[in-house]
């Protein structure tokens, strides 16, 4: 079967699910709403007292804001709705329905759940981007935009894999549930640019939960400071990743023993 | 009362031997929760370096005292949720609850006070790394030591009534989220989890006088690492207690009319 057709089949039957639930589209755009609120109020609290942070100013944060949004977004409808379906399906032995399809078993538990509501942060992670944009007076060049949206899509599949391998760990562990709390919290990290942490707390960030490549580096390209270099070890890393958590994945996998039901 | 002594000893006994069972789960929690002040600590820490060591009155170790007194003082203002409450109503748990001869808000109480003292104990060797790093500058008297032991306390306590108090709503709805994000929003800029109150523009440190949130975060945390007077100190303890009455008082009032919506769905 084709994995492709496949993924837009189950986004499909997500969306029609979520099309019943209308009036969650106005309560998830009053939750952005608030959420780009507060953040902008920490944003004028900082420059109440500063003109620049660590060199950034106050719109180049604004974009940092921007694509973090955005990326929550693509986090909170895609990535984690599936990933803790897959810890409750390990805990309680349903994962034994996803094995007996006849189709990769990686792909499928990663495309069964869709929170359409939820790209309401990436559209307003979008207009903040832009807002931002506007606001730099910047130009935006096709060899930049192309960098802002390879980024983007790299850091976006190193997330996945991180909260895949995060996940795997359910197939040894039986409460994960605050493993997944420990990453919301350390991507929340993202809102500002990485380099204003301490280094071992930057190396944490780049590294281990990857916020560096999916916020930061995409918010670079987009004001300006990105480097060939950066880009290139980031298509390393994303390879990387993909590579350990599919590891992960199936070493996790050989251990599941279909806990009765 | 005795029965209510004996029931309250009882639970958070159990709460401490259950929780100290997953103390690695918590550990992990405990770990994700103390990113966020981290965060707020290294952004300001990082503005009072290039102000030349100081930002409204905050050096950076008077910042490090404060973000890290934050992580115990956080760590105590975890209370049964709103969304707990939703859960409750809407799968119908409340019916078990409600055949108990005791309110059941007291279980909660209990349950999270006992779950407090296995979070003090674990959030020790965090605080103690977190100043190895950060290196915080702290002028303690005794006193301060005493009301901010107490303060920890009221914070709970008023953080329990006044989520308790938004879990009501949902005797009413469960269109709630949207609600508890705009609650979250207002105690984030209004309590000092943000920043130190003082930072804040004038009109919002007057604002947060007249309402309870400053009491459950800025007003525990500074009792230890501000400076204030024995006065201050216990006219603050006296605001919390204040808070804690409006909050029972009005729990009380709004139960009695939610109990009569509630009917039972599924269970």
């Amino acid at each position: 079967m084709n994995p492709i057709k496949l993924a837009l089949t189950y986004l499909r039957i997500g969306v029609l699910n979520e099309m019943q639930y209308r009036i969650n589209f106005f309560i998830q755009l009053l939750q952005s709403f608030i959420s780009v609120a507060t953040g902008l109020i920490g944003l004028s609290l900082v420059f109440g007292q500063v003109k620049k942070l660590a060199g950034w100013s106050r719109p180049e944060l604004l974009a940092v804001m921007g694509v973090h949004l955005l990326m929550g977004g693509v986090i909170r409808s895609i990535i984690q709705p599936n990933m803790e379906r897959l810890m409750d399906d390990v805990r309680n032995g349903t994962l034994d329905f996803v094995l007996t399809k006849p189709a990769d078993a990686q792909i499928l538990v990663s495309v069964h759940e869709f929170r359409f509501w939820q790209l309401v942060d990436v559209i307003v992670g979008i207009v903040v981007i832009s807002i931002a944009f506007i606001q730099l007076n910047g130009t935006l060049g096709i060899l930049q935009f192309f960098g802002f949206l390879s980024a983007l899509i790299m850091g976006g599949i190193m997330l996945y894999s991180v909260w895949l391998m995060v996940t795997s760990i359910s197939f040894w562990v039986i409460r994960v549930q605050e493993i997944s709390n420990l990453f919301e919290g350390l991507y929340a990290a993202g809102r500002w640019p990485v380099g204003i942490y301490p280094s071992w707390l930057r190396t944490g960030l780049t590294f281990l939960v990857p916020v560096a490549f999916a916020v930061t580096i995409p918010a670079e390209a987009l004001t300006n400071r990105l480097t060939g270099t950066s880009l290139l070890i980031a298509l390393g890393m994303t390879l990387l990743f993909v590579v350990l958590s599919r590891g992960l994945w199936r070493l996790g996998l050989s251990n599941y023993s279909g806990a009765s039901s | 009362m005795r029965r209510y002594i004996d029931f309250y000893l009882a639970t958070m006994r159990i709460s401490i031997l259950e929780q100290i069972q997953y103390s690695v789960a918590n550990y992990f929690y405990m770990i994700g929760m103390i990113t966020e002040p981290v965060i707020y600590l290294v952004v300001w820490t990082t503005i009072a370096r290039q102000q030349g060591g100081t930002t409204g009155g905050y050096t950076v170790g008077a910042f490090a005292a404060y973000y890290i007194i934050w992580t115990l003082v956080r760590n105590m203002n975890i209370v049964f949720t709103p969304f707990g409450w939703e859960w409750r109503i809407r799968e119908g748990q409340l019916s078990m609850m409600l055949m108990r001869p005791i309110h059941p808000i007291h279980s909660d109480v209990a349950f999270f006070a006992g779950w407090k003292f296995v979070v003090i104990l674990l959030w020790l060797p965090l605080a103690a790394i977190l100043s190895w790093i950060f290196k915080p500058t702290f002028d303690i008297r005794w006193m301060e030591v005493i009301v901010f032991s107490l303060a920890i306390w009221g914070a709970y306590l008023i953080r329990t009534m006044l989520l308790s108090l938004l879990g009501m709503i949902t005797f009413w709805t469960t269109r709630v989220s949207a609600i508890f994000e705009l609650y979250f929003g207002l105690e984030l800029i209004l309590s000092g989890r943000l920043v130190p109150m003082t930072l804040m523009p004038v009109w919002i440190q007057d604002l947060s006088n007249y309402l309870p949130f400053k009491w459950t975060f800025f007003f525990p945390i500074e009792a230890l690492v501000g400076n204030l007077t024995d006065v201050q100190l216990w006219s603050g303890f006296g605001m919390q207690l204040l808070w804690i009455a409006t909050g029972i008082f009005l729990l009380n009032i709004i139960w009695n009319f939610a109990i009569k919506q509630y009917s039972a769905v599924g269970g």
